[in-house]
């Protein structure tokens, strides 16, 4: 007996380590960009990379305010088309659903949501880019909202089925009607759910590269005119990283130690979320 | 013996039978309910109780594959005429369930007025005073009083049960449904929501499903026995319990099966 409590307690410890290891192993990944981008992007961050625009290459100094202004204006611009169309695609899904209809979007959106992001902005280019005749942040937005679309019902439709079927038949005996029902009760009820779903997507989408390569195209001047090409932290990186300069490298690093921050935060906010809806439903 | 003739009765099954796609889970059942009565449903598990209750505010046809024959007559008017909204009818049909379900994004305040809210727009002193009086009926209102804005889902799963009972109460149905409502309750949560049902037949009818036979005893005036989806007898409480007419619910309330 003793001996099989031994070997019981080794297998327990050697498994424990082991799963111990993984989850370090799947950390470090993260720490060590994390760690990366402090030690070669902190000591760029000054006031004027933040309000200054960039300067003419072989000049130093400078900053990249144009790309966080774009990024917060195509990023946000794309959330304000694809977070409406997202949840309302996922609460039809959830409430309405079960049908040929919504076996069809569902199956959609799981293409599209494997689709390559690239191949979004190559589309993206086809249908806006190329009638317009100009490149555009407007373009650049609409294929990032197409990307985050999917996600966004998916997560979306995922958290209103967590709602428990008893508050549904609460409602309706009490002679709620079955829009107001999916609207008042099941959507208010999965809220924290849903909020944190749209943070995790803005956050996905806040570092695309490939679907504005060819829409919003980049711009070394600061513009908010979303009908011109608009410059992004991630379009910003690109060049930058892949020039000549050393102080194009240089601010590269900070650009995405940028990011990155941005990145956190939204992820933080979702955490954050989270935890409220645990708490509500304390 | 079923109830008087001349009981004024509010509500009343006619032939009623309800099913899932082909299979009848309830079988030609006629029940009438006087007014201001507490009649209990009793019947083992699967014994299509807890559907025939919910033929009663059109509830069973929300689920996958159900529907009815026959009639329910509320007030003499068929339940399930093409011309009654459903939505409207359950506003004069309350229900509570087997489960405390509170909206857990809403007060306690919010909770009670859900049901008058959805109903259209009131002043807010009347809204105030309807809250205050279902939660009084309820029971509630000395406990609840000074946390009217707190979240429903703080209170006990006793209270959260006569909250439910309040929220049904608050629109002024003329029936109330209970589906088993102590079966997750302690004894003492128990025993406040048999109380209850004193207290407001007399202002409500009252149908009360339910597994426990001593509950079934005390809380109500007719009492039916289900079995396999048909009603088997249905008769004056008393008599029911301790001269029962047939075999099967003899051996039922002995505690032979079920």
């Amino acid at each position: 007996m003793s001996a099989g409590r031994a070997r019981r307690r080794l297998a327990s410890g050697v498994m424990t380590g082991l799963v111990a290891l993984l989850s370090f192993c799947a950390v470090l990944a993260l720490l060590l960009i994390l760690g990366n981008l402090a030690a070669k992007g902190a000591s760029s961050l000054d006031w004027s990379f933040f309000v200054r625009n960039p300067v003419p290459a072989g000049q130093s100094g400078g900053g990249v305010a144009n790309a966080i202004i774009g990024t917060v204006v195509i990023v946000g611009l794309a959330a304000l088309i694809g977070l409406p169309v997202g949840v309302g695609t996922g609460l039809y899904l959830a409430e309405y659903g079960g049908g040929q209809l919504g076996w069809t979007v569902r199956f959609v959106a799981d293409v599209l949501n494997g689709t390559p992001s690239i191949v979004i902005g190559i589309f993206a280019w086809t249908w806006l880019v190329k009638p317009m005749g100009h490149f555009s942040a407007l373009a650049g937005s609409v294929a990032l909202a197409v990307l985050m679309i999917p996600m966004i019902a998916r997560t979306t439709e995922e958290m209103v089925r967590l709602v428990p079927h008893s508050l549904r038949e609460a409602a309706l005996a009490l002679g709620y009607p079955r829009w107001r029902t999916s609207l008042r009760i099941i959507a208010r009820t999965a809220l924290a759910g849903i909020v944190t779903g749209c943070l995790v997507g803005i956050a996905r989408i806040a570092g695309e590269t490939a679907p504005l390569l060819f829409t919003a195209l980049g711009n070394l001047n600061f513009t908010t005119n979303v009908l011109q090409p608009m410059q992004t932290l991630s379009l910003q990186i690109f060049v930058y990283a892949t020039g000549p300069f050393e102080e194009w490298h240089r601010l590269a690093w900070a650009a995405a130690l940028v990011l990155m921050g941005l990145v956190l935060v939204l992820a933080l906010s979702a955490r954050w979320a989270i935890r409220q809806r645990h708490a509500a439903a304390r | 013996m079923p109830p008087p003739a001349d009981a004024r009765l509010q509500l009343e099954t006619a032939r009623l039978t309800a099913l899932y796609g082909r299979r009848a889970v309830v079988k030609d059942v006629s029940i009438p309910f006087p007014t201001h009565t507490v009649t209990a449903v009793i019947g083992p598990s699967g014994c299509g109780k807890s559907t025939f209750l919910r033929c009663l505010n059109r509830m069973h046809e929300l689920s996958e594959g159900g529907w009815v024959t026959g009639k329910v007559l509320l007030d003499g008017q068929d339940i399930y005429d093409p011309g009654v909204d459903p939505v409207q009818l359950r506003r004069r049909i309350g229900m509570v369930f087997q489960r405390p379900t509170p909206f857990p994004t809403m007060s306690i305040y919010d909770n009670v007025a859900a049901g008058l809210r959805v109903n259209g727009r009131r002043p807010r002193g009347a809204l105030d005073a309807a809250v205050e009086r279902a939660l009084q009926q309820a029971a509630l209102w000395d406990e609840v009083k000074d946390r009217l804005r707190a979240s429903a889902i703080a209170l006990s799963g006793g209270q959260q049960q006569r909250l439910c009972v309040a929220r049904a109460l608050a629109p002024e149905p003329e029936v109330l449904l209970l589906d088993e409502p102590t079966a997750s309750l302690d004894p003492t949560g128990t025993q406040r929501i048999e109380e209850l049902c004193h207290e407001l037949k007399r202002r409500y009818t009252i149908v009360i499903v339910t597994h426990n036979l001593q509950q079934a005893a005390r809380v109500s005036d007719y009492t039916a026995f289900f079995y396999l989806g048909e009603l088997i007898e249905l008769g004056r409480t008393e008599e029911l319990f301790t001269s029962p007419a047939k075999e099967q619910t003899e051996a039922y309330i002995t505690g032979r099966f079920g």
